[in-house]
């Protein structure tokens, strides 16, 4: 594959995965288990998975790392296992996905507050992605996706540590957003405009957005990143906020209703395109044939 | 300015230092502790509380605040004690079991104390059972429950039918927050309240109390 960020100069749009998580679960991930620790105990599982994205269309398929930092599987005890729970992870994606799509290396909150606010100071939480993006640079990943950030100086300790580790592996970095009346905020404060001139400033290649509430939000949230930066644009939204359907969370956004926000969300500039919560293979596979479409009618 | 609206605004600006010496120059000047928290820190918590609800002010300034309300609140709290100052209410707060994520509940209970409740916080991965034990050791007028995620949501029903086991339901009020959580999602398990940020809730709870 040629690599993504020439890809992208070109202006093409890729196409990546949606939820990880569900799928976890309906393969016998329990309500409350570390999710990251499935990586050492079901492997093939995740093959399975990455492999039902792939075929749904995904380009860039993420490693089921997600709270794979020390600081977070401290949480369950398992943050001496921090290297295997990474390479375990990125193995499985490789061997479903081989060089036919892009092994994204999910990287998300530490779980911590920063000081003042918290008790984590700068240097524990650099130093706990640093351990994270090195195993995961050294299992042969093709990009860092740093994601569900909310608090801008924690997604830029993040992005600054994978540059300084490996400056060649494109970095992706998302941040999650709240509606308010008064335009769109991270719990944290922080504008999308903000973030886009943050998270860019600390070296990551292609910024955006991604979980939220629904992907017709997202569309608003790429307009105002745009208006800050020239520089591609992610968007990997939730399938709206779950609703409660006979004692089971079930996200409302149809595969249809999704892709149907797609002509949208690229004219705001977006170019890496996918799912979050409550998205399956059929999501993606929809996304799929909408930017198709339109690289057809372009 | 007077002591007291000098003590809040220092709280509003989240100057933890300026809030203890406040609070030991007000006790110094004869002022009682009740209205020093009242009139000083709930009062400024209060402000804080609507500037974060009309999104003005953000996550941070209201942990700024709080660590400054808590600074003189462990300088009032011996006193109140003694002078029998019964607190505004009790409120058991926690989040559900199976559920590890505790930044929202713990922000959550930030607001409750600076709303002058007494709160008792089990943490996380907390079970349906320790929930109604507590606020029945406790004796408290509202239970808070938490998730962050869709798989834990479900134990929030076991909280509220184990609360109608015991005879606790209708007595005590049940609230639920989290990310995935819903005012619909509330109704359907037999919830009170959904509330949506720690503000919301702080206001939910003093309609209970009647002190709104």
């Amino acid at each position: 594959m040629r690599p993504l960020l020439e890809r992208l100069a070109a202006g093409e749009v890729v196409v990546s995965d949606g939820a990880l998580g569900t799928m976890l679960m309906e393969r016998g991930l329990q309500p409350g288990a570390c999710p990251e620790r499935f990586n050492l105990d079901h492997p093939a599982a995740l093959e399975a998975i990455a492999r039902l994205y792939l075929e749904a269309g995904a380009e860039i398929v993420q490693t089921n790392t997600f709270g794979g930092s020390p600081l977070k599987l401290a949480q369950y005890g398992l943050d001496d296992r921090a290297e295997e729970i990474n390479a375990a992870a990125v193995a499985a994606v490789r061997r479903a996905v081989g060089d036919r799509a892009y092994v994204s290396a999910s990287i998300g909150p530490s779980g911590r507050l920063l000081q003042p606010y918290g008790d984590a100071t700068p240097d524990q939480v650099g130093a706990s992605f640093e351990r994270q993006l090195r195993a995961l640079a050294h299992a042969g990943v093709d990009l860092f996706c740093i994601e569900t950030m909310t608090d801008l100086a924690e997604a830029q300790l993040a992005v600054r540590a994978a540059k300084a580790l490996a400056p060649a592996t494109p970095v992706l970095a998302s941040m999650t957003f709240d509606h308010t009346p008064r335009g769109f905020f991270t719990i944290m404060g922080t504008t999308p405009a903000q973030a886009a001139a943050g998270l860019l400033a600390a070296g990551a290649d292609a910024v955006g957005s991604n979980c939220g509430n629904g992907v017709e939000r997202m569309v608003e949230i790429a307009r105002a990143m745009r208006a800050a930066t020239a520089r591609p644009l992610l968007i990997q939204a939730n399938a709206g906020l779950p609703l409660l359907q006979g004692g089971a969370a079930v996200y409302p956004e149809t595969p249809e209703f999704m892709a149907g926000q797609v002509a949208a969300l690229l004219d705001a500039g977006v170019q890496i395109v996918g799912g979050c919560c409550g998205t399956t293979p059929a999501h993606i596979a929809a996304i799929r044939a909408a930017v198709d479409r339109r690289a057809r009618r372009v | 300015m007077d002591l007291l609206t000098r003590l809040s605004e220092s709280l509003q600006g989240g100057d933890a230092d300026q809030v203890a010496e406040l609070t030991r120059q007000a006790l110094a000047a004869g002022l009682a502790p009740k209205p020093i928290l009242d009139q000083g820190l709930i009062a400024g918590m209060t402000v804080v509380g609507d500037r974060f609800k009309a999104h003005e002010i953000f996550l941070p300034d209201v942990l700024l605040a709080a660590k400054a309300m808590y600074a003189g609140l462990d300088l009032l709290r011996p006193l109140l004690a003694k002078a029998g100052v019964a607190t505004g209410g009790r409120v058991v707060i926690g989040t559900v079991r199976g559920d590890l994520h505790d930044i929202g509940k713990n922000l959550v209970a930030i607001m409750l104390r600076g709303a002058g409740l007494e709160v008792i916080d089990l943490g996380k991965d907390v079970a349906p059972e320790r929930f109604v034990a507590a606020a029945q050791e406790h004796g408290a007028q509202v239970i808070g429950m938490s998730a962050l995620l869709t798989t834990t949501m479900p134990v929030m029903r076991q909280v509220v039918d184990l609360c109608r086991e015991r005879g606790l339901y209708g007595k005590v009020k049940l609230i639920v927050g989290g990310a995935p959580l819903s005012a619909e999602y509330a109704r359907e398990i037999g919830a009170d309240a959904y509330c949506f940020d720690g503000v919301n809730a702080v206001d939910v709870v003093k309609r209970y109390l009647g002190t709104a």
